[in-house]
């Protein structure tokens, strides 16, 4: 078997997602459910084996628990192999030094030892925050033909929005003359989507610089990327057209589900060309039964419905009894909206009760937000939890 | 008990009863329940009991269920020691292969004494259940039995081309046996052997080489029914819900059993049933459907209305369309304003639009695999 790996991707899954709050109090930002029975790091995994790269470090360090035994052997993504495959990379005690990571560049320069046991010519660098489909042998194939010493990936969003990005100012070519981390006054709308690939030795030198340098955040976009365009090293943007969001915040979590739905949705789960792997529930086929009212929703295995489900995400083993009414929400794996109770404009974790004729959320056109369910909590019966609310505790009402 | 079982599942068994099912396939690969194949309820009891060693008897038109168990490792029977282990037709030059299920043991001899297992649970794939298996085995322990058959009380006619009926006394022995009694009759309790038995390893390795001095070829015929007197065969009673396919009209009864509450509940509601996963996204339900009393599997789009249906894996249908009372399988695409009533359609039909369609309870209407209407 050959004993080297052309491209390694190295997934960084470290994120708290604090501004997921409490749909992040005890898992990592990768781990959150998405869109009925898929997890935001089902995305780039299932893009690397969609892209033949079957080699993949995943960088956890925030409540890593449950991100590792979804991601177990790799198996759902076919990524359980005898030589690549997943692998698990958490902070490590060595004999000359023990921390966390700190910065993304950090991170991967404490898994260098990881990266050159396959001896790669290049190194993929992901975040798992994203929601998108992405061919990555394409931007290999555009980073080798450039011959760049790193491609960033590049989309175009609202030049309103360009100040929360990392910018690239490109020349016609493609190629980058400036790299402005979140600007005040952006001078284009190319924004890194945080995906970038480097020729091996050259990332393996600028992160043994950088680990030498105290005044470095050990971050890429503040680092890594400036020190490599500043001594004239061969950067290139690959331009990046279709879906691509960042489900690092509520609304957009619940936006990003949304855009599942209907005949045409913005983003397409059910591609047959670019499969999404994920771990499957072992559940019956969902019953909807006698009384339901399902529509322009999306629900998984388990599901027993009885009530009215309106442009709603499901995920698995909910039920949402007779009487039970639930609209504009994103309601994960087993929670049960019990009779009579309506959700609305909501996002709700797994395990959730939300007891009889109690009310969560207020319509979307009421202006007060999405309201917030944490994990195995329980709203009593007849409990009101208003519009915004973001809640983590049991709550019986007033 | 767990390391003391080995499994064995005869696929083929019963293939007769529903032959346009399983035409193309075994009776163990055909599917049921949106999601599953027959195989699967046999082979989740064996698992949830802790055994991790299953044989699986085949004969011929295997590749469907070689394609559905893989390696075995979505039962967690991909194991170093034992796990799923095929066990195709052994032949060579002079023989033709097995004929009945004495013959197909005689092929598995090998297999049996490399085992080391104290118990052998055969199983076929006929009946839908939740059978705790241990159970059954430690009711053969107590009784000190050489052979325990599980039946299960009925009172509608078996219409199995091959069928056993037993008559137990109070402590459960078996004191009459009989295949294909003619004098069953609606209404009219008996009990139904329902193909799944339980004999020590030992035991069964001497009945089979006994078998084959003496050139008996049926298990049934030359084994149970003439030794019911001097062998100790016990009957125990399955009480539970238990949906034997003997026919097209069993298939499409059970199928729609599945839509109550209770049969749902008692076959999936404190355990797992394990089958092959395909990754399909969940199913969308678009503006405009509507669904009744339906089970639906993953990678459906609705835009119809469906009702009283079960819909396998990525089942399409179309706006305008009404389905009712049918079992739609994997991959079917159902045109616009296409009206079906009781039918059962195998895998990968296309239903053009504004066809309609209408079987009856007693008769679905049964569209074969890949047809094109």
């Amino acid at each position: 078997m050959l004993r080297k790996k052309e491209c390694v991707a190295m997934l960084l899954a470290g994120g708290q997602g604090s501004r997921l709050y409490a749909l992040t109090n005890n898992i990592a930002k990768p781990a959150v459910a998405f869109g009925a029975k898929y997890r935001i790091i089902d995305f780039p995994l299932s893009n690397c084996i969609n892209s033949g790269i079957d080699t993949v470090g995943v960088l956890t360090q925030y409540e890593p628990l449950e991100l590792n035994e979804y991601i177990g052997n790799g198996q759902p993504w076919d990524l359980d192999r005898a030589y690549g495959g997943v692998h698990i990379l958490s902070p490590y005690q060595a004999k000359k030094r023990s921390s966390w990571f700190e910065g993304t560049a950090n991170a991967i320069y404490q898994n260098m030892s990881f990266m050159k046991r396959y001896d790669p010519d290049y190194v993929l660098i992901l975040s798992g925050d994203h929601i998108y489909k992405m061919d990555y042998a394409a931007m290999l194939r555009a980073h080798k033909a450039t011959g760049a010493d790193c491609t960033i990936a590049a989309i175009e969003v609202p030049m309103k929005e360009a100040s929360r990005f990392g910018i690239l100012n490109c020349n016609p070519d493609g190629s980058i003359y400036e790299f402005e981390e979140k600007p005040k006054v952006p001078k284009s709308n190319l924004a890194s989507m945080g995906i970038y690939i480097f020729t091996a030795e050259k990332l393996f030198k600028y992160l043994a610089a950088d680990d030498e340098n105290p005044e470095s955040e050990k971050d890429f976009g503040k680092n890594i990327l400036p020190a490599m365009l500043n001594a004239g090293e061969k950067m290139y943007s690959y331009r990046f057209h279709g879906y691509w969001k960042d489900v690092g915040t509520i609304s957009s979590l619940w936006e990003s589900n949304m855009d599942l739905l209907g005949e045409e949705p913005a983003f397409d789960v059910a591609d047959a060309d670019w499969k999404i792997h994920s771990r499957n529930p072992l559940a019956p086929p969902e019953y909807i039964g006698e009384t339901a009212d399902v529509e322009n929703s999306m629900i998984a295995l388990g599901c027993e419905i009885e009530g009215t489900v309106k442009h709603s995400v499901l995920a698995s083993n909910v039920v949402v009894e007779k009487g039970a009414v639930v609209k504009d929400a994103v309601v994960m794996a087993g929670t049960v909206v019990k009779a009579g109770a309506v959700v609305e404009y909501s996002i709700i974790d797994e395990n959730v009760v939300v007891g009889e004729n109690a009310k969560v959320g207020e319509s979307k056109s009421a202006g007060a937000g999405i309201a917030v369910l944490g994990r195995n909590i329980e709203i009593g019966e007849g409990a009101v939890v208003k519009g915004g609310v973001i809640l983590d505790k049991d709550y019986k009402g007033e | 008990m767990a390391h003391s079982t080995v499994g064995v599942i005869f696929s083929n068994v019963h293939d007769e009863n529903i032959p346009e099912l399983s035409r193309h396939r075994t009776m163990a690969s055909v599917p049921f329940g949106g999601r599953y194949r027959l195989i699967d309820f046999a082979l989740s009891n064996l698992v949830n009991s802790g055994i991790t060693t299953v044989g699986i008897v085949t004969k011929n038109n295997y590749q469907s269920l070689i394609d559905h168990l893989g390696s075995g490792k979505e039962w967690d029977l991909a194991r170093k020691d034992g796990g799923i282990i095929l066990l195709p037709p052994y032949s060579d030059d002079t023989d033709k292969p097995y004929t009945t299920r004495l013959e197909a043991l005689m092929g598995i001899t090998g297999f049996l004494t490399h085992r080391s297992e104290d118990y052998v649970v055969v199983s076929d794939c006929d009946g839908i259940a939740h059978m705790d298996v241990g159970d059954i085995v430690r009711f053969h322990e107590e009784k000190g039995a050489d052979i325990t058959m599980v039946y299960h009380e009925e009172d509608q006619p078996c219409e199995s081309s091959y069928f056993i009926t037993l008559q137990p006394d109070a402590t459960g022995r078996i004191k009459g046996l009989k295949i294909n009694p003619g004098d069953l009759k609606k209404g009219k309790a008996y009990n139904l052997y329902v193909n799944v038995m339980v004999m020590s390893r030992e035991f069964l390795i001497n009945t089979i080489q006994n078998a084959v001095t003496r050139g008996f070829s049926s298990f049934g015929r030359d084994i149970l029914a003439k030794n019911v007197d001097t062998l100790k065969i016990y009957g125990y009673g399955f009480k539970g819900y238990y949906a034997g396919v003997n026919s097209m009209e069993d298939y499409f009864k059970h199928s729609m059993e599945l839509l109550r509450r209770d049969v749902r509940e008692e076959l999936f509601g404190n355990r797992d049933i394990y089958t092959k996963v395909r990754d399909s996204a969940p199913s969308k339900y678009l503006e405009g459907a509507v669904v009744k009393n339906s089970l639906i599997s993953d990678g459906c789009v609705i835009e119809g209305t469906v009702e009283n249906c079960i819909l396998f894996r990525g089942v399409k249908v179309g706006k305008g369309s009404v389905v009712k009372n049918s079992v739609i399988m994997q991959d079917n695409v159902i045109g616009t304003d296409v009206s079906l009533d009781c039918v059962i359609t195998d895998k990968n039909v296309v239903i053009r639009d504004r066809r309609h369609l209408a079987g009856c309870e007693s008769l679905p209407y049964f569209i074969a695999k890949g047809r094109m209407l």
